[in-house]
């Protein structure tokens, strides 16, 4: 099995190429090539790091699962198999949390350790994902079907930034000494959790892991961390890093398993102290449901949505159309930020249709690893499946389908860019998170009714507006119920900014300093002094 | 601050004999190396034989204007330096801290033939806390937040917290890589650009480090470094109309002049971090040998040459006699000598001046009437060697016990109660440091609270962290260094409001 995945990503001869191919102008090198599994299963080259293996990572040590199951994961783009991984469920999540338990214990390396050292371990393994960020891109690329260059300009970077940035927060997190009534000095300890259970998606693996492993690991809580089913392997590949950048034992287990074994295992855990999920708002009612069962543990939650993205009349409509173009379209519609709610103020709203239909139908779909491709596949068959149920029920309430609406390609789970017209509010695709490649587009005229509408819904993610009119900007900024506004751009997302939701989706802030809040217990030492001067 | 870490001191290449091949001895304007204007050079001597080291290239006004004019052109709007990511400046200051660890023992050895303190702590004190001084001001480059204010009205307000602009940053020779890093940490992650004069004993380091500076790709003219002297150098950049902020450590005397120069130039921001006379408190419960050992690291470590030096030991009555008799032991057992020998504790002072200051300040203690019980003299016929010394029956209007001896000289004095320790304590224009020893809570407390100083120890001394400001009260400077505090003394804030239609919360 391990040489199978060995040669299916030995990638150190042929990534270099991927770039070329997109940096030298007229070098087209992989061009006809199917999939990455098929372009470079001939070469046998290692991994930057040895110590990568499709098992479960406890302890800095890799575990077959206790049950001995295992389970397939596909190359979506071509509905292939890559290998198997080992299964976690109840009994390896107890034998991870006994793990974190002990690297959390009083007295122990990590919790002995200077926080600026908390901080250096990180900063270290940033530059090993950078050092085997190519490698690390084909895995992600071959494995979540998302095109190359992007994971390895978008994922990757985003990783790295990340977790530099919280290298840094490790020696920042600061308690204050405060000015209380009587003969008192009272001080606060900003101290780790404990154990922290995590949970994350298979739309950006890597970079949803270093979100939650960076302030996590710089407040100097240990961790217990389950990555998608669909996407498992750039995960247990951060772990092989983990423990080569030094972190001690315990510190950082990963267990790839399922939602409901391994991940409602984690979520009912009573030696979990706190559980972070992103993910479906359906899941993450479960998960707050399981923590009120269990022992109360502390909950974030980074959920669904289903995001309004406002274009007014003067704003500029090229960069309108080519922002909430990318705003839907990125990341083949996986993104919970996709802005899938696009208003139109009226008098431009032919116009910005006709040009956002334009733009859809030049997108180019193909293989992950061509460096042309704007759009790979869905993550899976069911969503594959999801995403063209949902597109039905747009065309059967009477939405104007302007052009896609149908699966691509013979294999893989494709989906060609669709774009909606003449949406109305109470529609299924207006209502429901589609998760997939599918622009909806509706008409306003006022900016009271789009502040209205744009709110009138479960979820509060994210939302933008396109315009140059600073009044109407700081209105809707104001007026928005939602985590993130971004004003004339999309998904401007950066580690030093909160990022979380409003109402379903979702509870708490992830990045930025807010993030750190998230990891950290606050303690009140009060000492009672013989006599208190200013 | 204590060299824990001895064995681990790689061997020295050269002996006491540094071959220096690496670095220019010139003046570091724009990422290039220039002679001064003048064609002047001064000569850096090696303190422990007296002996010169080589000529460095001597700024002057005219080299001072033009390292000015580029920082200002680095400076300007849409220049690199202004239009690159926070995170990026961040990564830059990472890339030098890895550059100084990956050269730490050619630094170490540099530091040890220019300055003589023992190479031990070179490469074991000051190193490590350059490295982790610029790693730490690394991470905040992206995290200086402005905030966005609930003001009354239909407003919108937030601030931003912008960089000085060029900064005039002036240290001395007692820490010399060390107190560059403390200034370059803070003003480079909030974005200014630098002019520096490095002190003209101990020009060496500053300048190898500015060839870090450049190969770690920080754009030209965001750091100018120039070896000069303070009366030529120090003082233009003082009065400089051009310069917007001047960050200064050396003697509370220098202090006051750069004060005044800013007042009768441009207003520049001004943080000084200045001279101490700093007592240190040991009361009758403390641990006796931990009190011993730190108030004997407190004075003597780095020569005395610390401006944070214990250089005010209160013992309390009824453990006085043990408590002298006990230093005056431990004291005597210092290892003087060649700094490059791992064994030694203790180097010369910095140079010939120095020397002879410290020996007319011992002098005087004696003619005051103090009681020398070891030391006093030079230690050597040859470099700045002196004795550790060590005076009981110390009173508090004597010239020892009230001016700043920058030497290895140790007052010990005798206190009775708290409510006096405390009030003879703040009894000097200096507030820089203070310790306490005692193991009861109470007491601790109030003391600590009591003290009129910037830092206060308890059961410890000279605990420094890259993350924990430090600063002084009173005559002992103005402003913070180290922590997120060091970070406002390289900003100005600005608070932009807009105003809209309508207000919500």
């Amino acid at each position: 099995m391990l040489n199978k995945l060995e040669s299916l990503f030995s990638i150190q001869r042929s990534a270099p190429y991927l770039t070329q191919a997109l940096l030298l102008p007229g070098r087209r090198g992989l061009q006809g090539a199917h999939s990455l599994s098929q372009s470079l299963s001939a070469s046998l080259s290692p991994s930057p790091t040895k110590f990568f293996s499709p098992q479960i990572f406890i302890d800095n040590e890799w575990h077959d699962s206790v049950s001995g199951k295992v389970f397939p994961v596909y190359d979506p783009a071509t509905g292939e198999q890559i290998c198997e991984v080992q299964e976690a469920d109840k009994a390896d999540v107890d034998k991870a949390v006994q793990a974190a338990r002990r690297a959390f214990a009083l007295g122990s390396p990590w919790r002995r350790m200077d926080a600026s050292e908390r901080g250096r371990l990180l900063a270290k393994l940033a530059d090993l994902v950078e050092r085997d960020s190519v490698y690390l891109a084909t895995m992600e690329s071959l494995d979540c079907g998302k095109p190359f260059l992007t994971t390895l300009f978008v994922d990757l970077q985003g990783t790295i930034k990340t977790l530099r940035y919280f290298a840094g927060y490790a020696d920042k997190i600061h308690g204050t000494t405060i000015p209380m009534d009587g003969e008192y000095l009272t001080f606060t300890r900003h101290e780790p959790i404990g154990v922290c259970g995590q949970i994350i998606p298979w739309n950006f693996p890597l970079m949803m892991a270093a979100w939650k492993l960076g302030p996590a690991l710089a407040a100097g809580n240990a961790v217990v961390l389950k990555p998608a089913e669909q996407t498992p392997l750039t995960c247990l590949y951060l772990g092989a890093l983990v423990r080569e950048a030094g972190f001690p034992p315990g510190v950082v287990n990963i267990l790839p398993g399922f939602g409901p074994t391994a991940g409602s295992a984690i979520a009912s855990h009573m030696g979990i102290d706190k559980v972070a999920f992103t993910g479906s708002t359906e899941v993450g009612k479960l998960i707050q449901e399981a923590a009120g069962r269990s022992n109360l543990k502390r909950v974030t939650l980074e959920l669904g949505g289903k995001n309004p993205n406002i274009i007014f009349a003067d704003a500029d409509m090229d960069l309108a159309v080519e922002q909430a173009h990318q705003g839907v379209f990125f990341n083949a519609g996986q993104c919970c930020t996709a802005g899938s709610r696009i208003f139109v103020e009226e008098p431009i709203y032919e116009e910005f249709v006709r040009r956002s239909v334009e733009r859809a139908k030049r997108r180019v779909l193909g293989s992950p690893s061509d460096p042309t491709t704007e759009q790979g596949p869905q993550i899976s068959q069911e969503q594959q499946a999801r995403v063209l149920e949902l597109i039905q029920s747009g065309i059967s309430e009477g939405a104007t389908l302007e052009c896609g609406g149908k699966a691509h390609g013979l294999k893989g789970f494709y989906v060609e860019p669709t774009v909606f017209s003449n949406v109305t509010d109470d529609m299924r695709i207006a209502k429901e998170e589609i998760f997939g490649p599918v622009q909806q587009i509706m008409k306003f005229k006022t900016l009271e009714e789009v502040i209205e509408r744009a709110n009138d819904t479960d979820y509060g993610l994210a939302a933008a507006v396109f315009t140059n009119d600073i009044n109407k900007a700081m209105a809707i900024s104001t007026a928005v119920q939602a985590g993130t506004v971004w004003i004339n751009c999309y998904n401007a997302l950066s580690t030093q900014c909160p990022f979380g939701g409003y109402k379903m989706s979702g509870n708490g802030r992830e990045l930025g300093e807010c993030g750190l809040k998230e990891y950290s217990e606050v303690k009140t030492i009060t000492m009672r002094l013989l006599a208190k001067n200013s | 601050m204590r060299p824990k870490l001895i064995v681990a001191v790689p061997t020295l290449r050269t002996s006491c004999h540094l071959h220096i091949i690496l670095i220019v001895f010139q003046l570091f304007i724009n990422n290039q190396w220039q002679d001064a204007q003048s064609g002047k050079t001064f000569p850096t001597i090696n303190p422990s034989t007296g002996e010169v080291i080589c000529h460095v290239a001597e700024a002057d006004k005219t080299d001072v204007d033009r390292a000015v004019k580029a920082a200002r052109a680095a400076f300007r709007l849409g220049s690199p330096w202004r239009r690159m990511d926070a995170s990026d400046r961040g990564l830059l200051l990472t890339r030098l801290a890895d550059a100084i660890e990956r050269d730490a023992g050619y630094l170490a050895e540099l530091e040890t033939l220019d300055n003589g303190k023992p190479y031990a702590i070179s490469y074991c004190v000051d190193i490590p806390n350059v490295v982790k001084c610029l790693r730490y001001y690394a991470g905040w480059a992206d995290k200086w937040e402005g905030k966005t204010i609930p003001i009354d009205g239909d407003y919108f307000c937030y601030t931003r917290h912008e960089p000085i602009g060029v900064c005039g940053q002036i240290i001395p020779w007692n820490f010399p890589l060390l107190m560059q890093a403390w200034k370059l940490g803070p003003a480079l992650a909030t974005g200014n650009t630098i002019v520096m004069k490095v002190a003209e004993q101990t020009p060496l380091t500053a300048l190898y480090v500015a060839n870090l500076i450049k190969e770690v790709g920080f754009p030209e003219g965001v750091v100018n470094i120039l070896p000069g002297m303070g009366p030529s150098a120090g003082a233009a950049i003082a009065a400089h109309m051009d310069v917007d902020k001047l960050a200064f450590t050396g003697s509370t005397e220098v202090g006051h002049l750069i004060q005044q120069a800013s007042g009768s130039s441009n207003l520049k921001k001004v943080t000084l971090e200045l001279g101490g006379k700093s007592p240190n408190i040991i009361l009758s419960d403390a641990n006796m040998e931990e009190a011993v050992e730190q108030a004997h690291f407190a004075l003597f470590f780095n020569q005395g040459q610390c401006c944070c030096a214990g250089s005010r030991t209160y013992v309390q009555a009824d453990i006085y006699d043990e408590f002298v008799e006990r230093s005056v032991e431990r004291t005597k057992n210092r290892v003087t000598g060649d700094p490059f020998d791992l064994k030694t504790e203790h180097g010369p002072q910095i140079d010939d001046e120095q020397f002879k200051k410290i020996l007319n300040y011992i002098d005087i203690g004696k003619k005051e009437g103090a009681k020398m019980l070891c030391g006093g003299k030079a230690a050597s016929d040859k470099g700045y060697f002196i004795q550790p010394t060590v005076f009981g029956d110390v009173h508090d209007q004597m010239t020892i016990a009230r001016e700043e001896i920058f030497g290895p000289v140790m007052q010990i004095m005798k206190f009775k109660t708290l409510e006096e320790v405390l009030e003879r304590a703040n009894d000097t224009k200096y507030g820089l440091a203070a310790a306490v020893f005692t193991k009861d809570i109470d007491k601790a407390h109030y003391l600590s609270s009591g003290l009129r100083a910037g830092t206060v120890w308890i059961n410890c001394y000279d605990v420094f962290g890259a993350q924990a400001p430090f600063g002084g009260f009173k005559a002992s400077g103005n402003g913070r260094e180290l922590g997120e505090y060091g970070l406002d003394n390289y900003t100005e804030v600005k608070t932009v409001t807009i105003k809209v239609p309508q207000k919500n919360s």
